[in-house]
């Protein structure tokens, strides 16, 4: 093995990694603020906000994302109607077609996380609310909400994780992120040990860093839960 | 019938089948890993907790399509490089067999984690009265910490599973011939790449349907009295 290639090759992987985090980062915070509104109309008891909020997830959640990735990059130029709009700019670029895969991925995984939280905060603290004449809004920006989103910080970081993981669907529809990098590597020199190693320590050391970000966090905010 | 999706539904399908016998054979894999490492970290010495804990962790820090991708181009160097020690000749890796690998090794780790967790939740006390009734360790495993164990995995099992399902799309990228593969082939042909893609989507949701059923009954069956 000669890790040489690798040396000389660092400032093409240091470039995937930043557009894999450029990636991940963007999906996450657009994923993040789809999750929101789903996951409150998913945790309804108003059947015609429950039932489309839960087919989107279902359907995002049941499908592979390389599928879903596929259909927006590859399947949507199937309609002229849209090749000819001005919509078109956006679709045939696969940086923003990966994002948006990316974004209502994470988005759907997202809303049921905090839809599992939100239905089973404490009633104790609804009554309160209620009971301090909060309005249906109020109670869920004011105690709903905060309630919820801190008790899925632990699973919210499992799913930042899976999402820097399938950042690499990037690489499959051309675009130069480190794992694309890393595909460039073994092609040029035939590499795959050295390449794929790389890249693969690359990501193992951003998982940790998220899981150690992630533990800071819980610190944080989990405190009141800690026994 | 088979006129519709311009006579490509058969194609399909065949994928489907190669799609459903990857998910089968890997979940085969990764249950033998899977009970290797849980076994190996609950009751092994100390370098076998090690090996162990180190594949759970390296393997849940690295993107499946990296590992992947290291398993294809690397196995393929390496036969070579012993198949020119003895004159073999040039000698492909099986897309087939590599899908298999390495989707059975990453969710290897993943039941691992499942079953250890399954294993330590079956309760203290049931062991020890095996154990007080002179049932030998193996007798206690096979007769108390095994049937007693499943019942807890099984959600966890099964999340792993509807994971599984999902991650084998990704052979279609080292050029396997599974439903996603050929729904590329089909939808450039006709030039209905969306309604190929849709199709395949659909098809992993029946699959995900089907397991659900799957799990309602296996539960029932475990379920105990009074739980």
């Amino acid at each position: 093995m000669d890790f040489s290639i690798i040396f000389d090759n660092l400032p093409l992987l240091f470039k995937g990694l930043g557009l894999t985090l450029q990636l991940l980062i963007i999906s996450l915070i657009a994923g993040f603020v789809i999750s929101i509104p789903l996951s409150i109309m998913a945790a309804s008891k108003t059947k015609w906000a429950r039932i489309p909020a839960k087919s989107f997830i279902y359907v995002f959640r049941g499908t592979p994302l390389l599928i879903q990735i596929f259909i927006i990059y590859y399947g949507l130029s199937q309609f002229e109607w849209l090749r000819e709009s001005l919509l078109w700019g956006f679709f045939k670029e696969a940086y923003w077609c990966a994002i948006l895969a990316f974004a209502l991925n994470t988005a759907a995984y997202t809303a049921e996380i905090f839809r599992g939280a939100i239905v089973q905060t404490p009633k104790g603290e609804i009554e309160a609310a209620v009971a301090y004449g909060m309005s249906r809004w109020d109670q869920y920006r004011h105690v709903i909400l905060p309630s919820a989103l801190r008790r899925s910080i632990p699973m919210y970081g499992n799913e930042v994780i899976f999402m820097l993981h399938a950042t690499v669907l990037a690489g499959v529809i051309t675009l130069v992120d480190l794992f694309g990098a890393a595909k460039i590597l073994n092609s040029r020199y035939y590499a795959p040990f050295e390449s794929f190693i790389s890249a693969g320590l690359f990501y193992l050391v951003i998982t940790f860093t998220i899981v150690f970000i992630f533990k800071l966090i819980e610190g944080h905010f989990l405190k009141h839960l800690k026994r | 019938m088979t006129e519709i999706f311009g006579g490509y539904l058969p194609m399909i399908l065949k994928g489907m089948v190669v799609t459903v016998e990857v998910a089968l054979l890997s979940l085969i894999l990764s249950l033998a890993l899977g009970i290797l490492a849980a076994s190996a970290r609950l009751y092994g010495g100390p370098i076998a907790k090690a090996i162990a804990g180190t594949y759970t962790t390296v393997i849940r820090g690295i993107p499946d399509l990296v590992l992947m991708m290291l398993i294809f181009f690397g196995g393929q160097v390496l036969v070579n490089k012993v198949g020119d020690k003895f004159g073999w000749g040039y000698i492909d890796i099986d897309p087939f067999i590599a899908g298999i690998l390495t989707i059975g090794f990453i969710f290897g780790a993943y039941m691992g984690e499942t079953f250890r967790g399954a294993i330590m939740a079956v309760s203290k006390g049931e062991i020890e009265a095996g154990h007080a009734y002179g049932m030998t360790s193996f007798q206690v495993f096979t007769h108390i910490t095994f049937p007693g164990m499943i019942r807890h995995a099984i959600p966890g099992f099964f999340n792993n599973w509807l994971v599984l399902v999902k991650t084998t799309a990704l052979v279609s990228v080292i050029g396997l011939e599974d439903m996603v593969f050929n729904a590329k082939v089909a939808g450039d042909t006709l030039r209905q790449p969306f309604t190929f893609y849709v199709l395949v989507g659909v098809l992993f949701l029946l699959i995900t349907a089907i397991s659900d059923l799957a799990m309602k009954w296996l539960e029932r069956r475990y379920k105990i009295g009074g739980h």
